[in-house]
This record gives C-alpha cells, sequence and structure tokens, in this order.
C-alpha cells in the first residue's frame, strides 16, 4: 500500500505541541503536508488555526480527549472513523474521546480537506503516527516526572504504568509532554492489539441527527440574511433575451430580481416568497448553442461504436487475430443513461459579499478549488475568500462542483446582502452535474472452450475512463485484450457520479461474463476464479487488483450465500468487481412475483483491508449496494430538446423501502491497509441483480434502467 | 401577510405569513426550527415530516391557512434530549448516514408506532415507503422501527 508523504517528513514538522491558557494540552498535526517551521499553536484554543494544521487534539488535565477534525461529514462515516484511528494508537478509552468539528475563525479557517471515499486510505499512516507520537510524549513526560526511562513504562487505557507499577494519567503529565521535544522513530501497534479500532462505534453526530439540530448547509443562517431562489435556462444551449418580473415583484415577501449572468435570482424574506417569486417571472430564452435530446446521444454513441474512431487505453496481445481464429464471438452492447445526483439535502449555499471579506457557508468537498473559482470570479484577493464547510446531506459527486457557491457569492456581492441560495428539487435535478451516458460494446473470443480474446469498447458523453480503469479485471487474466474509447461532446454539463465510469462498467462487464460462463458451461464465479489464476504473479505493475485478494473475496460470497444451493423459486445471480482499491463480491437472490422479478437479498464481501468501524463499514456497503440496485432498476433520465424530462420525486423513481432487498456484508481478515468504502460497494450490484433475472426469466438486462425493460417482459408473461 | 397562532411543540408562537406558505418554511425560515428538512417540496420524499395532532403530515405541502387548533410537533419537540423510543433506537441501530433524511423518517416512525405498536415486517416497510432515503439506510430504519416497537 501506499505510504503518505507526512511518513517521510521529520515528525518536528507534522505535529507541534503547546500548553493551553485555560488547561491541557493542543497538538496540532497536518495530514496532508507539513506544518510551517513558524507555525505556532494557540493557546486558546477558540483560536485554533488550520492554515498550518488540519487537525487537533486536546488533552485535557483531566485526561479527556477531543479531537478537531476539519473534515466535514458527507454520509460516509470519516468524521467518526477517523478520530478512532488517532485514538486508537494514543490508546485511550473511547468513552474519554469526544471529537469536534473545527471552529470557525475566519482569519484561520479556511482550507479544510474534504472527506471522500479515499480519505480512510490517505489518512491511515498519518493519523496513526499522530496517536502513536503523541503517546509516546506522554509516556516520556510521565518517565521525566519519575526519573526512570521511558523505554520501562508503557501506556494503556489513558494511564502510564511504570516498572515498579506506579500509574500516572495523561492528564497529570500534559504539562510537562507539552515542553518535551517530538519524538522521532516511533513504533506503531500490532494490529491484533487494536482496542478501538474493528470494533462498532456509533456516528460521532448521532445525537444532534435524530434531535433535529442544525448541521446542515441549508440550516445555516446569519442576522439579515434572506433568501434566494434562482431562474436559470429551462434548457442546456438556451440563452436569456428578456424578461419580465412586473408580478414577482408584487409577491409578499419578495425583495429583490436582479439578472446576473444568464440567470435570474429572485431574492425572499423566506425561501417560499423566492420560489414563489421565481415562478411568477416571465422569460424568454433563445437558442444560443445546440438543443440536444436522447435520440441525439444514442445516435451519437452508436456512431461511435459503429466507427473507428477509438484512442486506446491498454491492449495485450493481437486482439485481431484472435478474432478472426475464433471458434465463437460473442458481441453485446450495453447502454446507461443521464443521471442526477440527487442528494437528499439539495444544493445551497451562504454567501456574504462584503468590502472587508467574502464570507462562504455551506455543503461542498472542493473548499479550496471553489474559494479560488469565487476569488477570481469576483476579483478578490484569495486570502479574502473565507470558507466554512459544514455536514453534507449526502454527495455522490455533485458537492465536488461549486456552482452553487459561485451563484451564492455572485448574488451577495450585486445586492451586497447576506444570502442563502436554495435550490428546489426541481432546479437540483434540472441544473445538475450529470452522470453521462454511457454505452460499452464488449466483444469475445472463444476458441478451443477458452475466452482468447476481449475487447471493450466505450462510447461516453464528455469524457472517458480513467486510465487506471483499463487495468482493472480481467486486463491480465486474458492472452488477447483491449480497451478502446471515444467520446462526444455535449452541452449538458457531466461529472462525478458515486464511482465514475465503474457504475456501469462493472455491469456490462459481469453481466457478459455471466452470459460467457453460460456459454463455456461453467460456473459464472467458477469462470473469474479461473481467470485470475492467469494474473498470479504478474510482473505488469499496471494491473491494479490483487487476484488472490478477488479471489478470496469470491470465495467468502459463495460460501455465505449458499451459491447454488437456494431453495425452489430463489434464483441467485453473481457479479465481483475491484475499484477504489477495494475488492468486492455479490450476490443477489431475487424470486418472481406475478412475473416479475423481486430482489429479497444480498450477500456481499469485502476485502478492504482492515475495517476501522465495522458498523460504518456494514452502513457504506448496504447503502452502496442498494443505491446501485436502485439505479440500475429505476434511474431514467432524459432530454428533449436540452430540457430534462422527469425533476422531481414524482416522476423520477428513487428506490424504496419496499423496494429494498436485504443486505448482508462480510468482511475478509485482514491485516493490510484500509482502502475506500464509500464507493466500492455500488459497481457490482446491477450486475449481481440482472444476472438472476436472466437465470429466473431468461432475459438478458442490457440496458439501464431494468424497469423499462421488464415491463415488456412481464407483459410476454402474462400475454 | 397574516397573523397566524400556531401550537409547536407545546408552545404557542405567532408568526405573520401568506396565507399559502406551508408550514415547512414557516418553520424553517420564520422560526429558525431547521431540524425539519426540505427535501422536494410536493409530499413525495417524507424529509419535511412532522405530527399534526399525532399524525404524521408533509409540512411542505400543509399551507399554514389549513392550521388552527392542531398541535404540531416536530422533530425537535418529539422528546426531550432524543430520548423518545423511536430516537433511542434509531441511536442504538447507528441508523443515518449522511443524515438529512432522517428527521422525517424517524417523524413517519414514531407517528406510525402509535397507531400500531406491533407491526409486522411488512407493515413497517408499508409505512416506511413514502420516506426517501438517498443514502439507503433503509435495512437499518426497518431494524429501528422494529426495535423501538419492542422497547416501547
Ligand atoms: S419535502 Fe415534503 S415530502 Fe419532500
Ligand atoms: S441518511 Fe442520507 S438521505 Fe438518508
Amino acid at each position: 500500500m501506499s505510504q503518505n508523504k507526512s511518513l517521510s517528513l521529520s515528525r518536528r514538522n507534522f505535529l507541534k505541541t503547546s500548553l493551553l491558557a485555560g488547561g491541557g494540552m493542543l497538538i496540532g498535526f497536518n495530514l496532508l503536508s507539513a506544518c510551517k517551521p513558524e507555525a505556532i499553536l494557540p493557546i486558546d484554543i477558540s483560536k485554533l488555526n488550520f492554515n498550518d494544521f488540519n487537525a487537533f487534539i486536546k488533552i485535557s488535565d483531566e485526561g479527556y480527549v477531543t479531537i478537531f477534525s476539519p473534515n466535514p461529514e458527507i454520509g460516509q462515516g470519516v468524521k467518526t472513523a477517523m478520530p478512532m484511528i488517532i485514538a486508537e494508537e494514543l490508546d485511550v478509552d473511547w468513552n474519554k474521546v469526544s471529537v469536534a468539528q473545527g471552529i470557525y475563525d475566519p482569519k484561520n479557517y479556511q482550507r479544510q480537506v474534504a472527506g471522500g471515499s479515499q480519505s480512510i486510505r490517505f489518512g491511515w499512516d498519518a493519523l496513526r503516527q499522530t496517536g502513536a507520537t503523541t503517546k509516546q510524549m506522554l509516556v516520556n513526560a510521565a518517565a521525566k516526572q519519575w526519573g526512570v526511562n521511558p523505554s520501562s513504562c508503557y501506556a494503556s487505557q489513558g494511564i502510564i504504568t511504570n516498572a515498579n507499577g506506579d500509574t500516572l494519567g495523561y492528564g497529570e503529565v500534559v504539562k510537562v509532554a507539552a515542553n518535551l521535544e517530538v519524538p522521532e522513530n516511533i513504533i506503531l501497534k500490532d494490529p491484533k492489539d487494536f482496542k478501538i479500532i474493528g470494533h462498532d462505534i456509533t456516528n460521532v453526530d448521532i445525537q444532534k441527527i435524530i434531535t433535529g439540530k442544525p448541521l446542515f448547509g441549508i440550516d445555516y443562517s446569519s442576522e439579515g440574511m434572506v433568501y434566494a431562489s434562482v431562474l436559470r435556462p429551462p434548457a442546456f444551449g438556451d440563452k436569456l433575451t428578456s424578461y419580465d418580473d412586473q408580478i414577482s415583484r408584487s409577491i409578499n415577501g419578495v425583495l429583490d430580481v436582479i439578472k446576473f449572468g444568464n440567470k435570474i435570482a429572485v431574492l425572499g424574506t423566506n425561501t417560499w416568497a423566492a420560489m414563489k417569486g421565481k415562478k411568477a417571472i416571465v422569460s424568454r430564452w433563445e437558442q444560443d448553442t445546440k438543443l440536444e435530446s436522447t435520440d441525439d446521444h444514442n445516435f451519437e454513441l452508436l456512431k461511435i461504436l459503429n466507427g473507428n474512431k477509438f484512442k486506446t487505453n491498454r491492449e495485450d496481445g493481437n486482439v485481431k487475430t484472435a478474432f478472426k481464429n475464433a471458434d465463437k464471438i460473442i458481441e453485446r452492447t450495453f447502454e446507461s443513461p443521464f443521471l442526477p445526483h440527487n442528494c437528499m439535502e439539495p444544493m445551497n449555499f451562504y454567501a456574504n459579499v462584503t468590502d472587508k471579506k467574502v464570507h462562504l457557508v455551506g455543503p461542498i468537498q472542493t473548499p479550496a478549488w471553489t474559494s479560488g473559482k469565487i476569488a477570481k470570479i469576483l476579483d478578490r484577493k484569495p486570502e479574502e475568500i473565507h470558507l466554512e464547510m459544514t455536514r453534507m446531506g449526502g454527495g455522490f459527486g455533485r458537492r465536488l462542483y461549486g456552482d452553487f457557491a459561485e451563484e451564492a457569492a455572485q448574488i451577495s456581492n450585486i445586492i451586497k446582502k447576506p444570502i442563502q441560495v436554495i435550490f428546489s428539487r426541481e432546479d437540483d435535478m434540472a441544473a445538475g452535474t450529470y452522470r453521462p451516458a454511457i454505452k460499452y460494446r464488449i466483444k469475445a473470443a472463444i476458441k478451443d472452450g477458452k475466452l482468447t480474446a476481449y475487447h471493450l469498447k466505450e462510447a461516453a458523453i464528455n469524457g472517458n475512463m480513467y486510465g487506471l480503469i483499463a487495468n482493472f479485471f480481467p486486463a491480465g487474466c486474458i492472452p488477447n485484450y483491449k480497451v478502446s474509447t471515444a467520446n462526444y461532446k455535449s452541452n449538458i454539463t457531466t461529472g462525478a457520479w458515486r464511482a465514475p465510469f465503474t457504475n456501469f462498467l462493472a455491469f456490462a462487464e459481469q453481466s457478459f461474463f455471466s452470459e460467457i460462463a453460460s456459454e463455456l458451461e461453467i460456473d459464472h464465479p467458477q469462470l473469474i476464479i479461473d481467470l485470475l489464476q492467469n494474473v498470479k504473479g504478474t510482473t505488469d505493475e499496471r494491473i491494479q487488483y490483487s487476484p488472490e485478494r478477488m479471489e478470496e473475496t469470491i470465495n467468502l460470497v459463495i460460501k455465505k450465500s449458499n451459491w447454488g444451493e437456494t431453495p425452489e423459486g430463489v434464483y441467485q445471480g453473481f457479479s465481483a468487481y475491484y475499484s477504489h482499491n477495494t475488492h468486492v463480491a455479490e450476490v443477489a437472490d431475487i424470486e418472481l412475483k406475478n412475473g416479475m422479478p423481486v430482489v429479497k437479498k444480498v450477500t456481499v464481501a469485502v476485502d478492504c483491508g482492515i475495517v476501522v468501524n465495522p458498523l460504518g463499514a456494514k452502513n457504506q456497503v448496504e447503502g452502496g449496494v442498494i443505491d446501485g440496485i436502485g439505479h440500475a432498476m429505476y434511474g431514467d433520465f432524459s432530454f428533449k430538446a436540452g430540457t430534462p424530462q422527469s425533476v422531481n420525486f414524482d416522476k423520477y423513481r428513487l428506490i424504496r423501502m419496499e423496494e429494498t432487498p436485504e443486505v448482508k456484508s462480510y468482511f475478509v481478515e485482514s491485516n493490510l491497509s484500509p482502502t475506500g468504502l464509500g464507493e466500492p460497494g455500488l459497481p457490482p450490484a446491477g450486475g449481481a441483480v440482472a444476472n438472476a433475472i436472466f437465470k429466473a426469466t431468461g432475459q438478458r438486462l442490457l440496458k439501464q434502467p431494468f424497469i423499462n425493460q421488464l415491463e415488456i417482459s412481464e407483459s410476454k408473461i402474462l400475454g | 401577510m397574516t397573523n397566524y397562532t400556531l401550537k409547536i411543540n407545546g408552545k404557542k408562537v405567532t408568526v405573520t405569513a401568506d396565507e399559502d406558505t406551508p408550514l415547512l418554511w414557516v418553520l424553517r425560515d420564520e422560526l429558525l426550527m431547521k431540524g425539519t428538512k426540505f427535501g422536494c417540496g410536493i409530499a413525495q420524499c417524507g424529509a419535511c415530516t412532522v405530527h399534526v395532532n399525532n399524525i404524521a403530515v408533509r409540512s411542505c405541502s400543509l399551507p399554514i391557512s389549513s392550521i388552527s387548533e392542531e398541535s404540531i410537533t416536530t422533530i425537535e419537540g418529539l422528546s426531550e434530549n432524543g430520548t423518545h423510543p423511536v430516537q433511542l433506537a434509531w441511536k442504538e441501530i447507528d441508523v443515518p448516514q449522511c443524515g438529512y433524511c432522517q428527521a422525517g423518517q424517524i417523524m413517519t416512525a414514531s407517528a406510525f408506532l402509535k397507531v400500531q405498536p406491533a407491526p409486522t415486517k411488512d407493515e413497517i416497510r408499508e409505512a416506511m415507503h413514502g420516506n426517501i432515503c438517498r443514502c439507503a439506510s433503509y435495512n437499518r430504519i426497518e431494524k429501528a422501527v422494529k426495535l423501538a416497537a419492542k422497547n416501547s
């Protein structure tokens, strides 16, 4: 596993300590880079400086530990898991630990690190080092107090013990420890001695969530703040020509109507007035660039697949010759629509632009990037932008893009008032950064009962799969292997969506492998395991996945799902996929109800290295699997002349409780560093369900959403 | 604009609002009670669920003019310090992911358990069907409702 950068840095530059005026000791550290040598820690906790340090630990005189995490929570549990790692190496009782969001200090608090699927993977080493280094300082302090050698002392559960059996609590030595040199060459715990990591820990914000405390961006308000509802182009490709705001302005609570760029903002004393005012605007738009429809996209993507203008992402052997010599060729085309993110908390942002500074508050994953962009747009100095992050009501990739924050800043800049932009659900779905529509064509050659060639072609909107993806499974397993990509440029905005590319690619590939397995008359999981043998011991450094770990994950799911031993009327489908450094295998159990498939259960096996917080990890996996099934089954989003055709939950279907299967998750036992968890559960889910449906009905699903095809299959059954 | 006197979480409050203003926005923007959430505005997601005379209601679609003597309970007033059996069960099962939908889920579940204190699995799934959780914490919601039923 990759070592964190900070490990190569001197401990002194990565961690600093000081005594607090109010008692206790403060440890500041920087997870991603060194702290400036001149950086100093405050002695007053309200002055925490998040520029040089991006996280802090406070140990009180009574031995209570507070971990100040700058990481906002997006729903992936990092706000709980990251402090767990520190507390483990620090060796304190979790009941004595509290986690606080960094205190807001507009002067210093601006460059936070956004949480994401990879936070734990990247933070693992540095967080452990921080906890362990702090513990060693406390031990050194106790040893000094006793006049003994530190190596004769040890610390556990917040208490330091020496050879005579004397004890001192952490809180009793902080005054001495704060003035000691930061020790180097720290020894980390053996994972088998972990007392917190690997144990179920409840979400640190749980109490606030269940009592309705204002945690989210949309909950933020300030004195004098007004609400903004924005009228954006109704179609991608439209330009505003004129508008009439007379009726809008006459609505109670509407304060102002302003044009900015190609948009109109209605300001109101409350959200309702602003939204009503927006609806009352009479606007005229004209076509500026092309107005695209889903039919156009289908046409263009199929044209790409039928053509020969591709970039080669990876090629092994000679695919052409292998196809020429094949006994049989199988070729399938898999198709997916655009998808909106639909975070439960609609996009929103607060801005207060004054002559002195630009104050921004809200849910965003890219604070530095967004601050920079806003500085440019408003022509302000970067240090005048103060961005405060809040808990996020879901992200799924949408909150990587700061369009909503830019809007808030622009509006506040014009009216010089604190404002909050709130998207309605319709705004949120119609002004998205969508998962782009993608089509895959996969072709396989079979010769002498073996898979001899594999060619994957990707035709996507606005961009193609990341370079590494061509080196995921089955790269290296098949002698003649090729991945080709090409894209069509659209004016519809697209972006990352939970498990970018793999969220659909995994479905396509694992459906295809299921079909090849039938063709070769071999069990699907066995086919994958057989193929994995070909890549074991490879010297090809481009290969991303581990065949050994993937095989073990598959074996675990086979065992836990009773693969192949289900009762009459239960049909199983299998799927396995590697993404975000994590190996996942899934088995879906379905039953037929009036000819319609119902997903009853999904068994998941995951190898994500050490599981930091099993309680949180299972939540992520369950959510990812159900999300994957929901979108594969129902996610349908289309355009007509640049206009999205479904913009609220009455027309756009998300999976709900009654359609939800039971998800049982199991983790491969591991001593390896933790890897991503927020995303990798999702990609295999659609394939597992599609493969189970094939077993039940004989229908091969090649397009998402499944529901549009299943209706036909139902009428077949009924007719 | 009209003055309305509402009974919210046992307290009388007076607000000035347009008659078509949904209760959701009165709570959030006028009274700054931000616990009740906005998700869709068209009674499709359940994020805005509150109790009106103990019945679960979508506050995004309830105009303030239609409320008079009814007593309204929001997530902030469901219990003191989160000690309602449903809240305790939510904590024990560790239901939330992003957490945004959970106030609405808890309000739907607590109203449901009042009329159906010993629900079957299917009844729970039906009762909670109107509340979307985009993070898909549905398995845990189901478990937590079951646990709350057992404990109350
Ligand atoms: S916001 Fe009221 S049901 Fe969605
Ligand atoms: S926990 Fe995120 S929407 Fe339910």
